[in-house]
């Protein structure tokens, strides 16, 4: 029996009795992040970092039983001892270290190694066995440093107030978005507007100390307000919904890893795709896996197959392992405390 | 090669016409002409010969990005474009030196050709570590003889004439027959002095106004001359000194599209004009007009495509002879010469438009109700004494389209439009019972007012029952009346036949789904419409 294994409700430790993620509602459960695959709702208690507390109380409502913990402060959970570890995924996303009788485990949830202001950087672990994400698992995803993507966002951005238009970005609402307004707060953009999924974790973000360009509240503004020239961040599901009709003459935009393939940005009929992602590329995912010295690997969401056969060729134990976890997919609405948020 | 690669980007990212004619334009204003010259050349579709065979570029690029071939694989399979996979897989650009796009082609792309093997490899190798991002991909694509760009031949031309000031018309003629692309060629486009377009120069169209009266108002049956009214290509074909022009009522110069024309033109007299219409012909009638576009927007002509669906020109009208302009000669004097000129020419290609005989009006309405198995969208009526106008004129020209075919039928799926309307479900898919299932057989997008679209929208969001990306499918339930006007076998349609300019005339609010027409109905206009 491993330390970690996959159970019913998801990744469990037997030890310990604890989820990690768990896809149901359980007595326990350690929490990575807040985003809707890893933060269910329906579990008697959760576990999470301090910085990611207010996040993850929007997410799960006043009720919910939540202790948050310090960066590396260990908890002993039925003499199990786990502790959390910045994954620099987005605001207190976090890697869980499991250690028993001198074996240590470490769940990445989703994580990067890219610099992002809005959330404290990943740590390198040590580790026996480390359990990772593959969203972007192939070589061709391969990100460019954010100071190009965002001089590319405000040159979209300019080109469509010289044309008049209203430029419509789109991102998830819980950490790109904040990523985005964060990256922008200098910029001189005048007016940003958000949906109110982004705004309303925009305020977690800011009490948690993150400096994001100031917004408004889009759906707060007059009827018949001009929108021209300015911009707006939206989660993706407010593409072609009702909501974007205030804006007048459009340019939409998306930010998202899958945007570094141009068939992704066709398909989806995005004017323009900025390459922006919350989890690791390919050659960071490498360097990850070879930082921790991990001699087993554990594969659970994205494109698992190439990097375990490329583990295993380079001797590692490597394998894949089904999870619900899905990693940059933007098609789900966004959920905030037990309401679905639509404008 | 950075410009080029904006402008490759610039149009790959918008659906906007108006917004890629722009990007164009920016260009040419700014560009070298050397760099212009290549990327009129390969915006208008020309594409360097493949010289290195594509297995051979990917194992170079899998070398170079140090990845195994079951990883490229994986990523062919993720990108789904070998050039692409190529450039995402090669390491970083190590130089970031910008030199020109003409110097791109001069000095590395087509010197591969008399390279060995080694050389190119080495070549490849070099520019690959000197270009990044899309300008890599462009130079993939250029290697790998698979450039394209979503434009036509019609926005280069635009967005050429908006760039230079010079008439539409006079830069279609001046990248007719072989143009190169050289900077003296490029400069030779902008030239202010256009007399040496004037030799191909069409005459513009004189279009028919739809028929509004009784036929009786029109006057004495024989003051009028009665044609079929063809569903084809309007052109004008032109032979000036010794050379031939075909415009396009478009002002689109397409003599090398229809060879066969154009080889026939040769036998015309010096100084001629026909007006006609280009029009799908075999055995002696007209072909439906989907066998014809086939041809059009074709770049080559390559396979059976020429005897598959050759094409003729039914004259209309001789609007020039021996040099001379006849526009303001009587009807029926143009229309003697014409047959004149066309029976000396013994051509089997310039087809004098059938005159339809005209005893009485009733006989015009016989004629009428006769012109679908003609294969005919209807009749023209044009007055015999009129002289050839300017645009579309009143009094002279009358064209009497027959009805439309119409159909009711469900709406199935929905999609939002773009720009104003990218928040709107503007287009439909409409689908008639076969079976006791619904099968999808048209896409149509206007015909409803603002008020009933938003109407529609409003109940589309509110009855989908599974999303796929932009696209809805909703609640079978609402009925509209369409309207169409041609229909044609099409075995790549589900529901085995494609009709002709689709358009809502009525949401049938009145009628329930089962009321709707059955495939069965649309078979049987098929057999009718032939």
């Amino acid at each position: 029996m491993t330390l970690l294994r996959l159970a019913e409700h998801g990744l469990y430790c037997e030890a310990g009795d604890f989820y990690i993620d768990p896809w149901h509602g359980v007595t326990r459960a350690v929490i990575t992040h807040a985003h809707g695959d890893h933060a269910r709702w329906g579990s008697a208690r959760y576990l999470c970092s301090r910085e990611g507390e207010g996040v993850l109380r929007t997410r799960l409502g006043a009720s919910a039983t939540i202790r948050a913990v310090d960066w590396g402060q260990p908890v002993d959970v039925n003499g199990v001892r786990v502790s959390l570890h910045p994954a620099g995924h987005i605001l207190g996303s976090a890697q869980v270290r499991v250690e028993y009788r001198g074996e240590v485990w470490v769940a990445s949830g989703d994580y990067k190694t890219h610099p992002d202001p809005t959330c404290t950087p990943f740590e390198l672990l040590r580790c026996d066995t480390f359990i990772t994400e593959s969203t972007f698992g192939l070589p061709i995803y391969r990100w460019p440093s954010d100071g190009e993507v965002f001089d590319d966002i405000r040159t979209w951005w300019r080109h469509n107030k010289e044309h008049g238009r209203a430029s419509v970005l789109f991102g998830y609402a819980l950490g790109k978005a904040q990523r985005l307004l964060a990256g922008l707060a200098d910029a001189g953009i005048g007016p940003v507007y958000a949906h109110g999924a982004v705004e309303r974790l925009n305020r977690d973000y800011r009490q948690g100390g993150v400096r994001l360009a100031d917004t408004q509240y889009a759906s707060a503004m007059p009827k018949g307000h001009d929108f021209a020239g300015s911009l707006i961040v939206a989660p993706p599901s407010a593409a072609g919904s009702m909501w974007m009709r205030r804006f007048g003459t459009i340019s939409t935009g998306f930010a998202s890893g899958w945007m570094r393939v141009r068939g992704m940005r066709r398909r989806r009929a995005i004017d323009r795709g900025f390459v922006l992602s919350d989890h690791v590329d390919w050659p960071s995912l490498l360097a990850a896996v070879q930082g921790t010295g991990a001699e087993r690997v554990w594969v659970t969401h994205g494109t698992r197959e190439p990097l375990v056969r490329w583990l295993s060729e380079r001797g590692i134990e490597a394998r894949a392992v089904a999870s619900q976890w899905k990693g940059e997919d933007d098609t789900d609405p966004v959920e905030v405390a037990g309401e679905e948020i639509s404008a | 090669m950075k410009a080029f690669a904006r402008l490759y980007a610039a149009i790959d990212e918008t659906m906007r016409t108006n917004e890629k004619v722009q990007a164009m334009v920016e260009y040419f204003r700014t560009a070298e002409p050397a760099d212009a010259a290549w990327a009129v050349h390969f915006l208008s579709g020309g594409r360097p010969k493949r010289l290195i065979p594509v297995r051979r570029l990917a194992s170079w690029a899998m070398a170079e990005g140090d990845v195994p071939e079951w990883l490229f694989a994986e990523c062919y399979d993720a990108v789904g474009d070998l050039a692409e996979t190529m450039s995402l897989l090669l390491p970083d650009a190590t130089s970031t030196t910008d030199r020109p796009l003409h110097w791109w082609i001069a000095e590395r792309l087509l010197p591969l050709a008399g390279k060995t093997e080694a050389e190119q490899r080495e070549s490849v190798v070099q520019s690959w570590r000197e270009l990044g991002g899309t300008e890599r991909f462009i130079w993939n694509k250029l290697i790998t003889g698979g450039f394209r760009v979503g434009v036509s031949q019609q926005l280069v031309v635009r967005a050429l004439s908006r760039a230079t000031g010079v008439d539409e018309g006079v830069i279609a003629h001046r990248l007719s027959g072989t143009w190169l692309p050289r900077a003296e060629s490029f400069a030779a486009l902008a030239r202010a002095e256009t007399a040496d377009a004037d030799v191909s120069r069409p005459y513009p169209f004189l279009l028919a106004y739809p028929l509004e009266d009784e036929l009786e108002e029109l006057g004495a049956p024989d003051e009028w001359q009665a044609e079929w009214k063809w569903d084809g290509i309007r052109a004008q074909v032109i032979r000036r000194d010794a050379r031939t022009f075909i415009w396009t009522r478009g002002e689109e110069l397409v003599t090398e599209k229809y060879p066969e024309l154009a080889a026939a033109a040769d036998f015309l007299p010096e100084g001629t004009v026909l007006d006609g219409e280009i029009m799908p012909w075999k055995d002696g009638r007209a072909l439906p007009f989907a066998q014809l576009q086939r041809r059009i927007g074709r770049k080559s002509l390559g396979g059976s495509i020429l005897s598959d669906v050759p094409v003729v020109l039914i004259a209309y009208d001789l609007l020039e002879l021996g040099g001379r302009d006849l526009r303001g000669e009587p009807l029926q004097q143009r229309r003697e010469l014409l047959e004149e000129v066309l029976a000396a020419a013994r051509s089997t290609v310039f087809i004098p438009s059938p005159a339809v005989a005209l005893p009485s009006w009733n006989g015009a309405r016989t004629a009428y109700a006769r012109a679908r198995d003609e294969c005919a969208e209807g009749l023209m009526l044009k007055r015999r004494d009129s002289a050839y106008g300017v645009g579309r004129r009143k009094g002279g020209w009358w064209k009497w389209k027959v009805q439309p075919f119409t159909v009711d039928a469900v709406m199935i799926y929905a999609q939002t439009g773009h720009g104003r309307r990218a928040s709107l479900h503007t287009d439909y898919t409409f689908a008639v019972w076969d079976d006791g299932a619904l099968v999808p057989f048209a896409k149509a997008y206007t015909g409803l007012t603002d008020e009933e679209i938003r109407e529609l929208d409003r109940w589309i969001r509110a009855n989908t029952l599974e999303k796929f990306g932009p696209v809805r499918h909703v609640k079978p339930v609402h009925v509209f009346e369409l309207g169409f006007e041609g229909i044609q076998p099409s075995p790549r349609h589900k529901s085995g036949l494609a009709v002709r300019f689709p358009r809502i005339l009525r949401w049938r609010t009145d009628k329930r789904p089962e009321d709707a027409d059955t495939l069965a109905t649309l078979r049987a206009f098929m057999t009718e419409g032939r």
